[in-house]
């Protein structure tokens, strides 16, 4: 196994002793942590503490300074970045992603409905609210097909229905064998197997 | 292969249904229709330096899409989405480079046939031009792709890749704008030769960028 390589067909998510290293500043040592088909982990922590970076990491945007993990093959990551053509109507770029992730025009359908934009499909993302932004990368997160899902406060700008919603959608995921890891100060109504609970290491950045 | 070429057509479609691709070709003719102005009609004159000042003009034509060729995807996400579904960063920068040249090389070449008709260019010099410009815009492009890479996410990207542009594109002015002078049949090949190393390690060297620019 590789350093802060994947192995690729597994089908459930391992970290062994994994650190993180951004800017000259030790975010997170020796974190380990293991999420089988069907599970979900919870990444919780004050601002700044490395939640997005640990996100990143497992989707392979940024290496681990130490430590290894394995990974499924299929990743899907909904963080802050919308990812979407601004100008395009939803159904359109969403579109470009389905092709990509070799899907049709039924599962765009059916993503856009699980996300609550159903009504939506041919308004162009620009004119969309935060709340609906989010639900357009909710929703692009939805069409991968991935197994494992890699949420950065997927319940963001979220109304309380559409916050069921997502319970729902992350819920249908975990009974289908996927495999969610979570950041959140929003609490998410689904079931939890683990919390990582992330703090500042102060101390060890004195001794870097 | 396929996704690659989902990748591509997202791009070229995107630069022709904005606008951005006919910008160069406008700002490429008007340069064009400025010069007879300034050095007066002279048909000697103007067949004598008319193709230099095309050549000119094409490099300056390549400095007005860099700050539209990554980074607004760099910003909105779209690499980090590929990144994610395990397509690499050298393949990411190699569609780039075809996208580009697509929305690019064409549109210039077109243009590049208008405006020799104001220069009083024709037969084989008007030949020679288009040969030239045709062997280069891919490289031009290339030039274009890595410095947008390497420039993504800077203050004042836009002037700094014009500063990093110009000196990388002399060869290519050498030997493109040398090729229209009478003992020019090697400078065509050598020409050649430029335009296929700069497309050759384009997508390994805007591919390290893009890769950089994410730690």
């Amino acid at each position: 196994m590789d350093k802060g390589q994947s192995t690729g067909s597994s089908e459930r998510l391992l970290a062994e002793a994994i650190s993180c290293v951004r800017g000259e500043r030790l975010l997170f040592r020796n974190l380990a942590f293991a999420l089988e088909a069907g599970q979900a982990g919870l990444v919780t922590g004050p601002n700044g503490v490395g939640k997005s970076s640990l996100l990143r990491l497992v989707a392979g945007l940024l290496q681990p300074s130490a430590g290894s993990y394995i990974a499924p093959e299929t990743k899907a990551l909904c963080d802050d970045r919308l990812a979407l053509d601004e100008h395009l109507p939803l159904e359109q770029t969403l579109g470009f992603w389905a092709r990509l992730d070799g899907k049709g025009p039924a599962d765009v359908d059916d993503a856009m409905t699980r996300a609550g934009l159903g009504h939506l499909t041919e308004i162009p993302v620009r004119y969309f609210s935060t709340g609906q932004r989010q639900r357009a990368r909710l929703a692009r997160t939805y069409l991968t097909g991935a197994r494992l899902w890699l949420l950065d406060e997927p319940a963001n700008g979220l109304d309380t229905v559409s916050v069921d919603q997502l319970g729902r959608a992350l819920q249908q995921h975990l009974d289908d064998g996927g495999i969610i890891l979570a950041a959140s100060h929003i609490p998410l109504p689904i079931a939890f197997n683990f919390t990582l609970k992330l703090e500042q290491l102060e101390e060890l950045e004195a001794c870097l | 292969m396929k996704s690659i070429a989902t990748i591509i057509w997202r791009d070229v479609r995107q630069s022709y249904a904005s606008g951005g691709t006919w910008l160069p070709v406008i700002f490429y003719l008007s340069a064009a229709t400025l010069f007879p102005f300034a050095v007066g009609p002279d048909r000697a004159l103007l067949l004598q330096t008319g193709g230099g000042i095309l050549w000119i003009a094409a490099l300056l034509a390549t400095l007005l899409p860099l700050d539209r060729l990554i980074q607004p995807d760099l910003e909105n996400g779209i690499y980090d989405q590929l990144i994610v579904r395990g397509i690499s960063d050298e393949m990411i920068a190699a569609a780039r480079l075809v996208s580009h040249w697509l929305a690019f090389g064409p549109p210039l070449l077109l243009a590049a046939f208008l405006a020799s008709g104001l220069m009083g260019l024709e037969g084989e010099a008007l030949g020679t031009l288009l040969a030239s410009l045709a062997i280069a815009t891919p490289a031009l492009a290339g030039l274009a792709v890595m410095i947008a890479a390497l420039t993504a996410g800077l203050k004042g990207a836009g002037a700094l890749g014009g500063l990093l542009l110009v000196p990388l594109a002399i060869p290519l002015l050498i030997f493109g704008a040398g090729s229209l002078s009478a003992q020019g049949s090697g400078a065509l090949l050598f020409l050649s030769a430029i335009s296929l190393l700069l497309v050759a390690i384009t997508p390994f060297a805007a591919g390290a960028a893009l890769s950089a620019v994410r730690e």
